[in-house]
């Protein structure tokens, strides 16, 4: 007898056991969807939010527009609820009938470094469309007891011979082609087809001098390890997370300029939770939510708002007192076409393959 | 016996149903969508060969087929060059009671993950490398070997993988002789080695071949071990493609370049089967 009001007292509780968790999962039953960069899958910016909105964020991580765009097209309507994006894309989703305006009286945007509101490519037809929310530059990124930083003033030492096998190139055509465009005298924002003979100058003579054309990981491993002193397209995105591990990595803004890189924030229009996924771009967009992102696992970067709750060194390691002077030397990244787009990857595929 | 009709072909056709309709539904279908997107262009609209039209007139798209078939052609080679000794000890060498364990010992790198083993790969082979240490520290060589971010890498990465996958067919194919084969080739007179290169390597041929065909379908559809160990200094097919996808999208031009690499593999499927006869063996 015993026995049984034994397993019928852990039947009850095992009962107790899982309509307390039903209750739980009820509780925390309003999920927002967001396809994010891997910034935002740092539980450390996620559980905040979480906890502060008894949600749950899945995310899932994509690289590069034409997957991100990809993975909606093959997802129903209102299954997403917010998407990270490259700030001069969003013309691309709004074209496509993805998103939804933002309320710009509910988001922070006079916080915002004037020069990253972007409104050119945020902004269609009247209505803004994305939040930018981070940004750096794609620069020239270097292990400074290695090289000697005043050649890292220029960008003629990334095709001169002098680092020869030493280089590293960042696997992403448009702000590498943007920096050989810079070095070859030209704006990003202007460019053509007729430029591109001079561009494919620079980035073959860049070819020559490197050791590997890697992407994120790959890149940032082969500085960090010693296997590589330069890496072209890198910025703080590579050297400030590995600051307290390597404070030899470092980047320069060389005198020809930088590119801009910067991501957005959207909501799409058939998102069944707009008034969460506000409430989540609000919370990125706040001072500690810009914070957290800019100093995510996966990698650091410029917060857009001026008012990010960084402490002095994270502010120190990102240069965040530089950026004035920064921005205004930096020339955005290159939006081009589609068919100026097409020929800028071919020219990418013909230097990946020089040999 | 009443799932039996009159001519006695119900259950047979009952039975590979099941495996039919996972071929269709899992390969077929799949690949008619990916014949119609590779007729369409990225702006919509068509059919068109355009993206067929695209690798044969850009050198650079060509280029990446010809990579592939010559690093895979390299790796079969060196993986069957490195795997049939190593089969032939296991089957010849070992006592039959230790076998299991050692052909388990020999396909443990199999338990592994593939992309954390590729990283592994590119440690050891980078300047600051266990190799380059090594040599350098041995005072065989001054200067660190440039290794890793290149073919040479991305070849050790693949061979690594498809020396076991060849190890397991060629030791079946080697357990399966029967020892009467040796004793009847030294009846007549051969030596070990004259029974080697005429008795036994072309009765293990078939373990070969499948083997070093699964290797060939396998190496040059793989995105993983040339991303990360070749270090883009060449493009292989695998990664045109994925390069295609990632910002612009481009599934017509995708899907133009993964059919003709099919063809490729098809090809290489019917000279294998036609040559050797796998299907017989």
């Amino acid at each position: 007898m015993k026995t049984l009001v034994k397993t019928h007292a852990r039947m009850l509780a095992a009962a107790a056991g899982v309509l307390s968790l039903v209750a739980a999962g009820n509780a925390t039953a309003q999920e927002l969807n967001a396809l994010i960069w891997c910034d935002h899958a740092d539980p450390a910016l996620l559980q905040p939010f979480e906890e502060a909105n008894s949600v749950k964020v899945n995310v899932k991580e994509f690289e590069g527009t034409g997957a991100g765009l990809a993975i909606v097209e093959q997802s129903q309507p209102g299954d997403w609820d917010v998407m990270v994006i490259d700030s001069v894309d969003i013309p691309r989703g709004v074209e496509k009938g993805l998103f939804e305006p933002l309320p710009e009286d509910k988001l922070p945007f006079p916080d915002l470094f004037p020069e990253v509101k972007l409104d050119n490519y945020t902004v269609v037809d009247g209505k803004r469309y994305g939040v930018t929310e981070k940004f750096g530059y794609n620069t020239i990124g270097y292990n400074n007891t290695k090289v000697d930083p005043a050649d890292m003033q220029s960008m003629a030492a990334l095709t001169g011979d002098k680092y020869k096998g030493r280089l590293a190139i960042y696997d992403y055509y448009l702000p590498v082609i943007g920096m050989a465009a810079l070095a070859a005298g030209k704006k990003t924002s202007e460019l053509t087809e007729a430029d591109l003979p001079a561009i494919r100058d620079v980035l073959m003579k860049m070819k020559a001098n490197a050791k590997l054309v890697g992407e994120v990981v790959a890149s940032q491993t082969a500085l960090a390890t010693g296997e590589v002193d330069i890496l072209v397209g890198g910025g703080e995105w590579v050297t400030a997370g590995l600051a307290k591990e390597n404070p030899a990595l470092d980047f320069s803004i060389p005198q020809e300029g930088a590119v801009l890189w910067s991501q957005s924030l959207a909501m799409f229009k058939d998102s069944k939770n707009k008034d969460l996924a506000l409430k989540f771009i609000q919370y990125i967009m706040s001072p500690e939510g810009q914070a957290r992102l800019a100093t995510s696992s996966c990698y650091w970067g410029m917060p857009a708002s001026t008012k990010a709750a960084l402490t002095d060194d994270q502010k120190k390691v990102l240069r965040f007192d530089e950026q004035p002077g920064f921005l205004a030397r930096a020339q955005p990244y290159p939006a081009p076409d589609a068919d100026l787009d097409k020929k800028m990857q071919d020219l990418w595929t013909e230097m990946l393959q020089a040999q | 016996m009443a799932a039996v009709g009159k001519d006695g072909r119900i259950i047979p056709w009952a039975l590979v149903t099941p495996a039919l309709a996972f071929t269709l539904v899992f390969f077929v279908l799949p690949f008619v969508a990916m014949v119609a997107v590779s007729l369409t262009t990225v702006q919509g609209g068509g059919p068109t060969f355009d993206g067929y039209a695209q690798f044969f007139q850009n050198p650079s798209y060509r280029q990446a087929l010809v990579n592939s078939l010559q690093v895979t052609a390299i790796v079969t080679a060196v993986s069957i060059l490195l795997a049939y000794p190593f089969a032939w000890i296991l089957a010849e060498m070992v006592p039959p009671q230790w076998q299991r364990l050692a052909l388990m010992l020999a396909v443990l790198p199999f338990w592994t993950s593939y992309v954390v083993r590729s990283y592994s790969w590119l440690l050891v082979l980078s300047q600051n490398g266990v190799v380059n240490q090594a040599l350098t520290g041995s005072g065989l060589l001054a200067e660190p070997l440039p290794m890793a971010n290149t073919r040479f890498a991305t070849v050790t990465g693949f061979v690594h993988f498809f020396v076991m996958l060849l190890t397991l067919t060629i030791f079946a194919n080697l357990k399966q002789l029967s020892p009467s084969y040796r004793k009847a080739a030294a009846d007549l007179g051969a030596g070990p080695i004259r029974t080697f290169l005429y008795v036994i390597l072309p009765l293990t041929l078939p373990g070969i071949m499948v083997g070093a065909f699964l290797t060939f379908v396998l190496a040059i559809g793989d995105y993983i071990t040339p991303q990360i160990l070749g270090g883009n200094n060449e493009l292989l097919m695998p990664q045109l493609i994925m390069m295609q996808i990632g910002r612009r999208g481009d599934f017509p031009l995708a899907s133009s370049l993964a059919i003709i690499l099919m063809v490729v593999v098809t090809i290489a499927y019917l000279a294998c089967a036609r040559w050797l006869k796998i299907e017989r063996a």
